[in-house]
């Protein structure tokens, strides 16, 4: 039993599901991150959760109470949309103080927790305008005060920082994750940028096609992907993932594959217990900075392995150079150190840090 | 329009202007002569526009068209000028206007925000309402105002407008509503603002552009409407355009040209009016800044 507990949930229009069953179980103070591309219906379970979309099945409950048939505004949530929802016709102190005067709390209180929201967001100087004078940084501000000064059980977020240029969303994003450390509040938060729900999150639900596909801690999901999708929509760049077929040498199972060269790659696999797929072919996943230079490679790994491989592209980045070369037919890219004298054209040893490496099953998609 | 050259995208040469604004002034004369003809003979006496020359300006100067036309002339077979008819108009106009507006915009707001079952077959069926043509609903109207009780009274004008009316102005605020964010009455909603609190809080104050054009287009038509007065209300209740037409046609004896102007300038302005007093509130850009961008 968590603080917010999705259970069973279910979301139909008409014949078409949008959302599968869902058991999700937040605890008191996390941070929950629902993450996916577009249409994978984040927003619908969010609105599920905000009493704004009705369950077709199944159950929402915040501290152990069934919240299926109460009221979005008597669930003690509060939301900030994308389109952070402002109403235009009342100045940002009105906007904040709506919700709790439609809550019948008198005007002395309500000026006062206004105030305070105020200031803890650094908008007293705006408190007097209209949403049309403020910029996307501030309306988003004023979004979030208006959520604020509720001070509710949950928060729920629906892709609050996509309307922000990029710099303003590293910024409003640290502002976020410093609230959350600084209220404790519950939080759940929709993106589709999985750098977002990396760096904000307590736990990570991935979704796709309307199912959750993986739920766990940012190190979890980027460590071991449940699955190919999860693999390859975590991380930036996204993880290399190519075909190699099980063989056994000496009793180590390895992995092979064909590379540029037509020669053969040849990569030794930790996990002794994969030698009963002997012969069998796999999808080998491996994060771009497991595959880098002799001399980046992480020391403290004790399955460093090389494979010399063609260069096909550099892509110096400042700070790192990404090298692309072909592994079982597919492109993958290495994070190289930026020093490192590499050109395309050369025959390079790519160090690859096995201890780093999953296995998927073809077939279906799955870790193995 | 406004701004002329600076905003116009095809450089006009010096005589082609010439060309353009000679024609431009020969229509606006031509559009403004029946104007200038009523006002100049309502201020004449009778016998200067008898004498011919219903353009050449007044000689002697005179309010008494004016005053007879308000107050005195004969309508129908009472001799009492335009003015209770004038109230009865304004009585049916106000009531009307402001009720087809308010329902249209609950109207508009029900449909775009809360929609249910059959929604858009209720619509569609409200759109069908306003292209009926009048004269099909005249007899079973006069029906329906006869069991009400309504039959030849002011409230029963105002309902037929009523009736006519909301289409229209379900029309446009529906139209207008479906643009209007449905996140600000979630956001609403979640606030704790019930149905009618937000209607009242969040999408009234929002409508301004279309409350106006809403009200001008309801208050032109209702106003100059003379089928529907002619037909239900009785001699006490008649509107103002029933009026001038009796004015116009029952005068014996001599005809009052220059009353029956007057009596028409009268009939016309409430509308220029609206037209002047709303239209400067036609203000765009109310919406701004509820969202992005
Ligand atoms: N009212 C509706 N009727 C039918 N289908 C709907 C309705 N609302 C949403 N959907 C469908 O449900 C699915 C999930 O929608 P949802 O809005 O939750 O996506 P999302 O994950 O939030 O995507 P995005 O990142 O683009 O916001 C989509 O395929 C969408 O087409
Ligand atoms: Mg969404």
């Amino acid at each position: 039993m968590g603080f917010l507990d999705i259970k069973k949930a279910t979301k139909s229009y008409g014949a078409m599901q949008v959302l599968h069953e869902t058991n999700i179980s937040v605890e008191e103070g996390e941070f929950l991150v629902l993450v996916g591309p577009s249409g994978c219906g984040k927003s619908t379970l969010l609105n599920m959760i905000a009493g704004l979309e009705e369950v077709t099945s199944g159950e929402i409950a915040i501290r152990n109470q069934r919240m299926n048939e109460v009221r979005p505004a008597d669930r003690n949530i509060a939301m900030v949309f994308q389109s952070y929802a402002l109403y235009p016709n009342m100045n940002v102190a009105q906007n904040i103080a709506f919700g709790l005067e439609m809550h019948g709390v008198p005007k002395p209180k309500r000026d006062e927790a206004v105030r305070d929201v105020a200031e803890l967001l650094q908008i007293t100087q705006l408190l007097t305008r209209k949403p049309g004078q403020l910029s996307g940084g501030q309306r988003q501000r004023v979004a979030m005060g208006r959520a604020l000064v509720r001070d509710p059980d949950v928060f729920l977020f629906d892709e609050p920082l996509s309307n922000l240029d990029a710099k303003l969303r590293v910024d409003m994003r640290t502002e976020i994750k410093k609230l959350h450390q600084k209220l404790g509040t519950t939080i759940v938060y929709v993106t589709h940028d999985q750098i977002e729900a990396l760096t904000l999150s307590t736990r990570i639900a991935v979704m796709f096609g309307g199912h959750v596909q993986q739920l766990g801690t940012p190190k979890e999901i980027y460590d071991n992907p449940a699955n190919m999708f999860v693999a390859g929509f975590m991380g930036s760049p996204s993880m290399n993932l190519f075909q190699a077929k099980i063989a056994v040498a000496n009793g180590v199972p390895q992995a092979e594959f064909s590379l540029e060269s037509g020669q053969i790659g040849v990569l030794p696999i930790v996990d002794p217990s994969v030698a009963s797929h002997a012969g069998r072919s796999v999808i080998l996943g491996i994060r771009p900075e497991a595959i880098t230079d002799l001399d980046g490679a992480d020391r403290n790994s004790k399955a460093i392995h090389t494979v010399k491989a063609n260069v096909e592209i550099t892509e110096p980045a400042g700070s790192d150079t990404f090298v692309v070369s072909a592994f079982g037919g597919t492109e993958i890219t290495g994070r190289f150190r930026a020093d490192v004298d590499v050109k395309p054209g050369d025959v390079f040893p790519f160090a690859v840090n096995m201890e780093k490496a999953v296995l998927f099953d073809p077939e279906t998609e799955q870790r193995i | 329009m406004a701004g002329g050259a600076s905003d116009t995208v095809v450089r006009t040469g010096r005589t082609s202007r010439f060309v353009i604004y000679t024609i431009l002034t020969v229509f606006c004369i031509y559009y403004l002569l029946p104007l200038y003809v009523m006002v100049v003979n309502s201020l004449k006496p009778l016998d200067e526009i008898r004498g011919g020359g219903m353009l050449s300006l007044p000689q002697a100067w005179t309010l008494a068209p004016w005053s007879s036309a308000w107050s005195t002339a004969q309508i129908g077979v009472e001799a009492t000028g335009l003015r209770p008819y004038f109230l009865n108009s304004i009585l049916m106009v106000v009531p009307a206007v402001v009720i087809s507006t308010l329902l249209g915009a609950l109207n508009g707001y029900v449909l775009t925000k809360w929609r249910f079952r059959g929604d858009t077959i209720i619509f569609g069926l409200m759109l069908f309402g306003c292209f009926i043509p009048f004269q099909m609903v005249l007899i079973p109207m006069a029906r329906m105002l006869g069991l009400m009780g309504l039959a030849g009274t002011v409230p029963g004008l105002v309902f037929v407008h009523l009736v006519y009316g909301i289409g229209f102005s379900t029309l446009y605020f529906r139209n207008y509503y479906a643009q209007f964010p449905t996140e600000l009455v979630r956001a609403a909603m979640i606030d704790g603002a019930g149905f009618f609190k937000i209607f009242q809080r969040i999408m009234l104050p929002s409508s301004g552009p279309i409350a106006v054009v809403c009200i001008i287009w309801q208050f032109t038509n209702i106003w100059n409407d003379f089928l529907f007065g002619a037909s239900f209300a009785d001699f006490d209740s008649q509107p103002m355009t029933v009026a001038l037409n009796n004015l116009v046609s029952s005068s014996t004896g001599v005809k009052e040209y220059n009353v029956h102007f007057a009596g028409a300038i009268m009939a016309a302005l409430p509308t220029l009016l609206v037209y002047v007093v709303a239209g400067r509130f036609f203000v765009r850009g109310l919406m701004a800044g509820s969202v992005k961008g």
